[in-house]
């Protein structure tokens, strides 16, 4: 890379931590627990708008797996969210009314509360909606990975988004308050992810899944970008530029092996696809806060309507970690 | 007793704390060495928590980086404690505070007496030996290491590749011939006093301080002089990754520890809790005696270690993602792509299913669809038949299909009609088997009902299209099994082609010879078809020459006597 260009990731980086300081202005700490967290602990970033029903199961999934402190931005919940969170004992809350949009989809924000708080930590950053799976999930917690991701010099830790999604209507299982969402999503697709290189930030840019095959067929090109980095032993120099698809420095991209060779990853499964997504569709319709003006919702909707499910005779049910493994979703690498 | 510990701290002093008390419990006196880093307050009060161990001493602190001759200092200065300190000691055991005893100490303790001069020292030549880090083997020893190759790693490497260009060399000194292995060894106290306390040791010494990686090889290499008798092998069961790193034991790995029978392990993960509990227990949880054997637990590693620096063949996913070139598989099983067939026989589908028991797909980058095999519409990993979604990636669609359909032979039709962009993919790809009847593209245009002037166009276009294609399979870059032949050479002789096909592929059950010919298409008028498109000015001329009027070939199906090969 010629001095001129990494000179533009250096104003480009900059320009994204100047940005994250003016929009971290708007963000007013309601439970301040942040003297909680101690040297090495790892902390979960979020946030989240009218999640209330999804953040019980969501913050014990994450205390089982060693979460040490929840880092969350509550963008004006209405259902009652905020004061869920308020009252659990390792949660840190901000609130802003201010547009989601705006925020880069919430990015500026979190860098902002990231290099605030998480500067020397390992930090995971996800949307309630997101579950962490990493290998060995089942019978290690998550400070081994990180121990081992240290010990190998290793900052960054890629997890596609995995798109789960129920067997038969989207609507036909109500979810409750506390329940595993796999139980109810637990298909996927399996094997039809398309992969690219983004050569100017150097990460790959995944595309595919359930969102590609039925509402994007005919315009793959707009299908949701499914690459994450979510894990980051964070520093304060460093930026996420497109919400956790990419960082800067783009070292941290370099998720993957390009000399033939398998690194860890894990997946992110991604139980957006419950009976409260066509609701959430339609209030997002109407506040346009979305990427590309909520055309994901879009396209969702109008597809809804004709066709209300995503399973198809070749989706697979999720069982584990190893399975997804085997199948070629995410690897161990060398960790054993 | 007849053991000692010298065991070396640096992190969770709490677990070495616990490990120090299990060996002291079985009767084996200690010298803890404690790397400098860790800060004085910690260490003043990790050596209270063992105030009240008896025959437990702390040698002289030194820094312990990764690589250097620190780590050697370390182990000479609390080996010679040990030896001044603990008289009756015979054997010496290196550990590391983040060692595991898998079997009772005491065990141990009878297995050494049993082997009064045994050293157990991993020990080989730099020629024999395939782990080296950095293709540094013998230059290890040849080279100066002045930059930290953790820290300054681009200095190490210039200064490496300096010393390369000006032919430097240094001296070994008089008599040694440099050894390698395990840096965890159990020494007599004959070798090991010998080591210690040889003439010559400051000259070992001050070359050792400058060699790589030298806690592999200081005791390693000097072991050979005074040894009595060496037993090539380390009694602590220590697994390398391919940086060098060792592998880190999990609660998930007890029962593969159980059945290892080493005597120690490292290194164990400091919040393994159920190890630390499982195995520092006392002797009523003892395991079975048998010699030490960690081949049981080298697969498991060394499959790691394969996974990592050469990864699954033909698989493209979030990690893995090599450049080209470097793929190691294009794809991750064989296929075969037929050109032309299907247009030439009318059940060639059908027909190749029942021969050789495969997967028989239509074309699968028509322009409409991708035509999977009975018509779905999505197959094996929800791959859709899409051709907006197979086109906007055709490598990741094919690789895809081949991936997903693992074990199971995928065949499928190509033709000019369909996505060429995927061609030089499949040249390339040493899993592809092509065969091709060039010019066959001409039967669904001879068979069709379209006006004359459209069908001239399309046979132009066709006819380029194919003649590219052509020249890619027959470019030097080309790994497929390519077969091609003209139209009028393979309907001369059809079978002996495709029995060939068929037994590279590899039929579902032996056969000899093929007992059902595919039909083939009826032919009368093809070749006046083909002097019309002359006529007009338009040259087919990949089919081969077919004669205006040809007898030979009206009904040729009916006409032929079905036959078997050979």
């Amino acid at each position: 890379m010629s001095i001129v260009q990494s000179y533009r990731m250096r104003l480009r980086r900059k320009h994204a931590k100047a940005r994250s300081l003016r929009k971290g202005l708007s963000l007013r700490p309601i439970a301040d627990r942040t003297s909680q967290i101690a040297p090495g602990d790892i902390l979960l970033f979020s946030t989240l708008r009218n999640e209330h029903v999804r953040l019980p199961y969501f913050l014990d999934y994450y205390r089982n797996m060693g979460v040490d402190h929840f880092l969350i931005v509550d963008n004006d919940s209405t259902d009652g969210s905020g004061d869920y969170l308020i009252e659990q004992p390792d949660v840190s809350l901000w609130h802003t009314a201010a547009s989601y949009k705006r925020s880069r989809f919430g990015v500026d924000w979190l860098n902002r509360l990231q290099s605030k708080y998480g500067h020397d930590h390992w930090t995971l950053v996800v949307d309630p909606d997101e579950l962490f799976i990493y290998p060995f999930c089942d019978t290690r917690p998550i400070g081994a990975l990180t121990d081992w991701l240290d010990g190998s010099n290793v900052r960054s830790f890629g997890a596609m988004l995995l798109d789960m999604y129920p067997k038969g209507r989207l609507d036909a299982v109500p979810y409750r308050r506390g329940q595993d969402p796999i139980e109810i999503a637990s298909w996927f697709d399996p094997g039809n992810y398309l992969i690219k290189k983004n050569r100017q930030f150097g990460n790959l840019w995944i595309q595919g899944g359930p969102r590609a095959r039925v509402f994007f067929p005919d315009e793959p090109e707009k299908a949701p970008a499914l690459n994450k980095i979510p894990l980051v032993k964070w520093n304060r120099r460093y930026a996420y530029i497109s919400s956790t698809h990419m960082l800067l420095p783009r070292g941290l991209n370099l998720v993957y092996d390009e000399w033939g060779g398998e690194t860890a990853s894990g997946v992110l499964l991604h139980a957006k696809f419950l009976d409260t997504f066509t609701q959430k569709a339609k209030e997002e319709m109407d506040r346009k806060q979305h990427y590309r003006a909520s055309l994901e919702y879009k396209a969702y909707l109008e597809n809804m309507a004709e066709r209300p499910e995503l399973w198809c005779k070749w989706s697979e049910k999720y069982i584990n970690w190893r399975q997804l493994e085997i199948l070629g979703l995410m690897s161990k690498g060398n960790w054993a | 007793m007849s053991v000692g510990i010298v065991m070396l701290v640096h992190t969770a002093l709490g677990r070495a704390e616990e490990v120090a008390r299990h060996w002291s419990a079985a009767g084996c006196p200690l010298v803890i060495h404690t790397d400098v880093s860790v800060p004085s307050k910690t260490y003043r009060a990790f050596q209270k928590s063992l105030a009240d161990l008896p025959d437990v001493r702390f040698s002289k602190r030194h820094r312990c980086e990764w690589g250097t001759w620190g780590l050697v200092a370390a182990s000479q200065s609390a080996a010679e404690l040990m030896l001044a300190d603990f008289p009756k000691v015979r054997h010496v055991y290196l550990a590391s505070g983040s060692c595991l005893p898998l079997r009772p100490v005491q065990e141990l303790v009878d297995y050494l007496a049993a082997r009064p001069h045994t050293d157990f020292i991993e020990s080989a030549t730099t020629a024999d030996v395939p782990w080296t880090i950095g293709g540094l083997d013998a230059e290890r020893f040849t080279l100066h290491f002045p930059f930290s190759w953790r820290k300054h790693r681009y200095l190490f490497d210039r200064y490496v590749a300096l010393q390369r260009k000006l032919r430097m060399k240094r001296h070994i000194p008089g008599g040694i011939v440099p050894h390698m292995g395990s840096q965890w060894w159990c020494l007599t106290r004959q070798t090991l006093s010998a080591i210690l306390s040889d003439p010559e040791r400051a000259s070992y010494d001050r070359y050792f301080s400058k060699v790589w990686i030298p806690d592999e090889s200081y005791f390693q290499t000097l072991a050979r002089q005074y040894s009595r008798q060496i037993e090539s092998r380390s009694l602590t069961l220590s697994k390398f990754d391919y940086q060098g790193k060792p592998h880190i034991f999990y609660d998930d790995h007890l029962q593969l520890l159980r059945r290892s029978d080493c005597f120690v392990a490292r290194k164990i993960w400091p919040q393994a809790n159920r190890l630390y509990a499982a195995f520092l227990t006392d002797a009523a949880s003892a395991m079975k005696r048998t010699e030490p054997n960690p081949a049981k637990i080298d697969r498991i590693f060394s499959k790691a270690v394969e996974r990592r620096t050469r990864g699954r063949p033909g698989l493209y996913m979030q990690s893995r993602f090599p450049v080209e070139t470097r793929e190691n598989g294009l794809t991750s099983a064989k296929y075969s792509v037929f050109q032309g067939f299907s247009a030439l026989f009318e059940n060639f589908e059908a027909w190749l299913t029942g021969a050789t028991g495969a997967r028989v797909h239509g074309h699968l980058f028509a322009p409409e669809r991708a035509e999977f095999s009975e018509g779905a519409t999505v197959i094996n990993g929800a791959l859709s038949d899409s051709a907006a979604l197979r086109d906007y990636n055709p490598h990741a669609f094919l690789a895809n299909l081949i991936w997903n359909t693992r074990g199971e032979r995928q065949c499928f039709q190509f033709s000019p009609r369909d996505n060429q962009k995927i061609n030089w993919d499949i040249a390339k790809d040493p899993n592809a088997q092509i065969s091709v009847i060039s010019g066959a593209w001409a039967m669904p245009l001879f068979q069709s009902n379209a006006n004359f002037l459209d069908i001239r166009s399309e046979a132009a276009r066709l006819q380029q299209i194919e003649s590219k294609h052509l020249l890619t399979l027959r470019s030097s870059w080309t790994k497929a099994r390519v077969r091609i032949w003209t139209m009028a050479e393979f309907i001369e002789a059809p079978m002996e082609p495709l029995q060939t096909i068929i037994d590279e592929i590899g039929p579902s059950q032996p056969q000899r010879g093929l007992s059902e010919v595919p039909k083939m298409a009826d032919l009368t008028g093809f070749g006046q078809f083909l002097q019309n498109l002359k006529n007009q000015g338009m040259h087919p001329y990949l089919m081969g020459n077919f004669p205006v009027v040809h007898d030979l070939h009206e009904a040729p199906t009916s006409a032929r006597k079905p036959y078997l090969v050979r």
